[in-house]
């Protein structure tokens, strides 16, 4: 039973940094922007983060300077995107090379480092309670903020005017133009609120969930947090409910190699992966619910005055 | 909308100029070829020019790692080890290294230019360059070729490993005398024969203080994947494993078990300052005595093939800073094993082993040999589930 | 303040001009870090443009790495020109090998009358191997809808997956000491080489033939105009009559076959067995040597020459100069920022002046 519980607990702390990435892309996504660059700013957040808990010893400031980085490289990529015009797809691109290279060249110094320890948490009473308790109560901080900032972010762009402007603009960004709404600096807002939640993933990865830098220590994490939003068919619940999902399909994996499941190891690794596939393919059947759901300006640019 | 591509029409005018530009480009790389540039054997011009001069020049080593340097595992044992040849030789040796060199096509191309650049003597640290390195090796006949951990040799080019399962049977003592849930776990890189030898040394080395321990082992499929290792040495701690060891490179299983208040050892290399509340002791390789006999074998031309496989006797395998809360009785049986094994007096592999099916694998009172060392497919009793990949 | 301005025709200057001011900002970036890490910045510059050129043996060591890029770039900018965003080359490289690795190792004393007309049915597989793989992405974006790109490079991920488990299980060599990796491929099966002692192969052949062929298609066939405009405006083809899911399947299986045909090239060819280090990223790093090559087959050839070099000097840069090898990684992204920035200089002038309309 204990085993199940802990099993439930690194659930939640391996689908917390798919959540947060994801969550970030909604954003995104939800002004009609797709960035694939996911991936590399979450790795220059990583080294962000990490270089930063090196030198101060702060993890506050590790998250701070992961999301700074990411918010920088999501103003390269806003910039090109949305006042450029540039391709989406090759520019989110040419984004996740460039951080992937460029964390790889940054961290070469950084390989060797160690940060201190990681404190341990345990919300008072609640964490004793038997399976409850080490399952779901002694957590770090993160995440339960990211559960509370799922559900703040559906209250946001459902039941605020914000909100509703943002869905406008991922929806026809023409007719918002046409009502007079800044477009294009929302969706400049809505890339840099993403940039910068991907970099709290990324950070979040090397300062806590694995805290060392390796190059390419983000294996693919930002790719599936993109899944994830189609996943989760653009809602910030769903998007929680994916991440913990493919989080749980992970570390599945682990545990019934443990057990001495006969399934050969490479199978189980394909877990994570052929399961988004399926997803996808469940979601996406019906045209008509995509369309429904997907914001109808996602992936096309904006020409004001066009 | 803007087409991301340039039309037919933009195209036409940058046709013609395309092609101008190719006809300038073909010329510079003819230009190039006309050069009579030293392509893949260039050694045996330098051999004879380096022993003609009245100082001989320095040997030049070259090294080729698969990891970055710092790993802090088993590119940094490595690195070490040439260090030492700098240090025992200084300037009788030049030494080069490339890093994070791909077990792949692009490492022949790499080995070619370390022997174009001048390098008698290369080493090439893991199983995967084996056979770029024959290949390069039997173009150039004046180059030495090291490879560590493989099967293949050739007139030059030996192989040479370390018994790390010596240092696993000694962290295997010092676990089973430390864990209280009797429960071990192994984070596994990759199954082949060394690993499943690593296991099983570690599993044996347990059972000869507490006979009741049983070994959990999950497999990440990398030699080095720090989230991924984090991943494995959580879901080991779930399923009730109270110490952990590794066949990876990096320190991820050793800071997972510190932060959840469990035991690891460090591999490779020393990594107690990684986890020092979790580390128990690292099984350490030393690959500078064996790097500064190949160079000496080079240096004095004494070099001739064969397969080196040294360990605790020869200095290459040591189990370092053992923590202080480990009962003295069990330091003192790590003390004897090692010296056991330092003189010859004691094998960890032998008879009656039994494999997690019930065979016997080895009968009573038989020593295992090198070649039944070489080929373990099995897990010992006490392992559990099934070796990867074994039919 | 500096604003964007129509122009009326894209510029032609530009469109040549603007791939080399990318290059040349990529450049000027990369002296700037030689400096900035104490190396000297020409003999950097040297490692990564003129050593892997210098000589008949450096050429055809870019070659080995150019043509894998050149041809499944080549599949690729057919995707991109549909609008398929196939991501997923590298996964269609790998099964390509997979199943030209499987051909290979049927060869024996079984096999011995065929001789070398083995090595074609070999690439063929690959190339089957590569389609069957992009299929299955095309079949899902058909009947289901899927996201083509999601569901390409989740395919990546188990294509590798499934090399390692064949690697490590059924396929491994029962010689070989319980290590990943299958038998080595019978020397009959090995892919011809073009000059002895180099290992440049027919590859490089079979690279400059798909360059002519895709030419053909694309700018002189109807079926490659169809896919094009399709591409650029879905609803004029439709109106036009122009499956848009023959388009799907034409794209993908074009690129599948190809990035297939280069896993296969690669396995049979300086590989000479599969090993789970198949994979060597060149799936991705096609995409960058599409764009750049400006998703034409004759500039493609000269951007994975390119692409190649700073491949090939990022080693010797690390082994000459010890600077770091994760520099290749960041001249390429870097090169692709650059020119993508650099492309909006085709449609539009920079003008300084009051800002206009809103934004």
């Amino acid at each position: 039973m204990n085993e199940m519980a802990l099993l439930l607990a690194a659930t939640l702390n391996a689908g917390t940094v798919l959540a947060i990435a994801g969550l970030g892309l909604l954003i995104n996504e939800r002004a009609g922007i797709v960035n694939l660059g996911a991936e590399g700013m979450m790795l220059v957040a990583a080294i962000a983060g990490f270089a930063t808990a090196v030198h101060t010893g702060s993890d506050v400031l590790a998250f701070a300077a992961g999301m700074g980085a990411g918010l920088v490289m999501a103003l390269a990529f806003g910039v090109l995107v949305i006042w450029l015009n540039t391709n989406q797809y090759a520019t989110g691109l040419a984004l996740s090379l460039f951080g992937a290279g460029f964390s790889a060249f940054v961290g070469i110094s950084y390989t060797q480092q160690r940060i201190g320890d990681r404190m341990q948490f345990a919300v008072p009473y609640l964490a004793d309670l038997p399976f409850v308790g080490p399952g779901l109560f002694r957590h770090h901080p993160l995440v339960y903020l990211t559960v509370l900032g799922a559900l703040g972010l559906a209250w946001f762009l459902y039941r605020s005017r914000a909100g509703l402007v943002l869905r406008a603009v991922g929806e026809s960004p023409e007719s918002a133009h046409a009502l007079g709404y800044p477009v294009r600096r929302i969706r400049l807002l809505a890339v840099l609120s993403g940039g910068a939640l991907c970099g709290l993933a990324g950070a979040y990865l090397s300062v806590i969930y694995t805290p060392l830098w390796v190059e390419g220590m983000v294996a693919g994490k930002g790719w599936i947090a993109l899944a994830l939003t189609t996943f989760a068919t653009w809602r910030p619940a769903r998007v929680l409910l994916g991440a913990y999902l493919f989080g749980g399909v992970t570390m599945l994996q682990f545990h019934l190699q443990g057990e001495g499941v006969q399934i050969p190891s490479q199978w189980l690794s394909m877990l994570p992966y052929l399961s988004t596939i399926v997803v996808l393919v469940l979601i996406s059947r019906n045209p008509n619910f995509i369309r429904v759901n997907m914001p109808a300006s996602l992936g096309k640019p904006f020409f004001p005055g066009a | 909308m803007a087409p991301i591509y340039p039309t037919e029409s933009t195209m036409t005018v940058s046709k013609r100029t395309l092609l101008k530009t190719a006809g300038l480009a073909a010329a510079v790389a003819l230009a190039g070829c006309g050069k009579k540039e030293e392509a893949a054997a260039p050694a045996a011009a330098s051999a004879p020019a380096s022993a003609a001069a009245a100082k001989p020049a320095p040997l030049k080593i070259a090294f080729a790692y698969v990891g970055p340097v710092g790993d802090g595992g088993w590119t940094f044992a490595h690195d070490n080890g040439r260090k030492a040849v700098e240090k025992e030789f200084g300037d009788k040796v030049v030494t080069s290294f490339v890093e994070k060199v791909p077990e792949a096509a692009d490492a022949e191309r790499v080995f070619r230019d370390m022997v174009g650049q001048g390098n008698t003597l290369v080493f090439g640290t893991t199983f995967g360059y084996m056979e770029p390195m024959l290949k390069v090796a039997a173009d150039t006949p004046a180059v030495k070729f090291e490879h560590a951990t493989g099967y293949k040799t050739a007139e030059n080019m030996r192989t040479y490993d370390s018994r790390t399962y010596e240092g696993a049977y000694m962290a295997g003592v010092i676990a089973g005398g430390m864990t209280k849930t009797n429960v071990l776990g192994v984070v596994g890189s990759i199954p082949i024969p060394e690993v499943i030898r690593n296991i099983n040394s570690f599993t044996l080395g347990a059972q000869s203080v507490n006979p009741k321990v049983k070994t959990k082992v999950v497999w990440v499929n990398e030699w080095f994947n720090p989230p991924k290792e984090t991943e494995a040495a959580t879901s080991l701690i779930n399923g009730g494993a109270d110490v952990l060891m590794q066949n990876t490179d990096s320190a991820a299983v050793l800071k997972t078990a510190q932060d959840k208040g469990k035991r690891a050892f460090g591999w490779d290399s020393d990594m107690s300052a990684y986890g020092p509340k979790a580390h128990l002791a690292s099984a350490v390789i030393n690959w500078g005595p064996y790097y500064v006999k190949a160079t000496r074998d080079a240096l004095e031309g004494k070099w001739a093939t064969g397969k080196s496989w040294w360990g605790v006797k020869e200095g290459s395998i040591d189990i370092v800073s053992i923590a202080d809360d480990v009962p003295a009785e069990i330091k003192a049986k790590v003390g004897t094993v090692k010296a056991g094994l330092a003189d010859g007096s004691f094998a960890i592999w032998k008879g009656p082993i039994v494999d997690n099916t019930g065979k016997e694998q080895l009968a009573k009172d038989a020593v295992a040999d090198d070649a039944f060392l070489g080929g373990v497919k099995f897990y010992v009793k006490g392992v559990d589930g099934k070796v990867p990949g074994d039919k | 303040m500096l604003r964007l301005e129509a122009r009326p025709q894209p510029s032609k200057a530009l469109s040549i001009a603007s791939p080399l001011i990318a290059l040349a900002i990529t450049v000027v970036v990369g002296v700037l870090l030689f400096a900035l890490l104490g190396k000297d910045p020409v003999k950097g510059l040297q490692a990564f443009f003129v050593e892997p050129v210098k000589s008949g043996y450096a050429l055809s060591e870019l070659s080995v790495k150019a043509v894998p890029l050149v041809l499944i770039a080549l599949g690729l900018a057919v995707c991109f020109r549909s609008n398929v965003w196939n991501i997923g080359a590298e996964g269609q490289f790998v099964v390509g090998a997979l199943a030209a690795g499987w051909v290979a190792m049927q060869a024996g004393p079984g096999t011995a009358w065929m001789g070398r007309g083995i090595v074609p049915i070999i690439l063929l597989a690959g190339v089957l191997g590569g389609m069957a793989w992009a299929a299955v992405v095309a079949l899902l974006r058909d009947r289901f809808n899927a996201n083509e790109i999601l569901v390409s490079l989740m395919l990546v991920y188990v294509a590798d997956m499934l090399l390692a488990y064949l690697v490590y299980g059924p396929w491994k060599d029962p010689q070989g000491y319980n290590f990943p990796q299958t038998i080595t491929f019978d020397a009959v099966t090995k892919i011809p080489r073009l000059v002895t002692g180099l290992r440049m192969n027919i590859g490089v052949l079979i690279a400059l033939v798909a360059v002519a062929g895709l030419w053909a298609f694309l700018f002189r066939s109807y079926r490659g105009f169809a896919l094009q405009v399709g591409g650029l405006a879905p609803a004029a083809a439709r109106y036009a009559g122009f499956s848009s899911r023959r388009a799907l399947w034409t794209a993908l299986l074009i690129s599948g076959g190809l990035a297939g045909l280069a896993g296969g090239l690669e396995a049979a060819g300086p590989l000479g067995q599969l090993t789970p280090y198949v994979p060597a990223g060149y799936g991705f790093a096609a995409i960058i040597v599409a764009f750049v090559g400006r998703l034409h087959p004759v500039g493609i050839v000269f951007s994975a020459v390119l692409m190649s070099m700073f491949y090939i000097g990022g080693e010797l840069a690390q082994s000459r100069l010890g600077l770091p090898k994760a520099l290749t990684g960041v001249f390429q992204g870097l090169l692709l920022f650059a020119l993508l920035a650099c492309d909006t200089l085709i449609h539009y002038r920079i003008r300084v002046g009051a800002k206009g309309a809103a934004q």
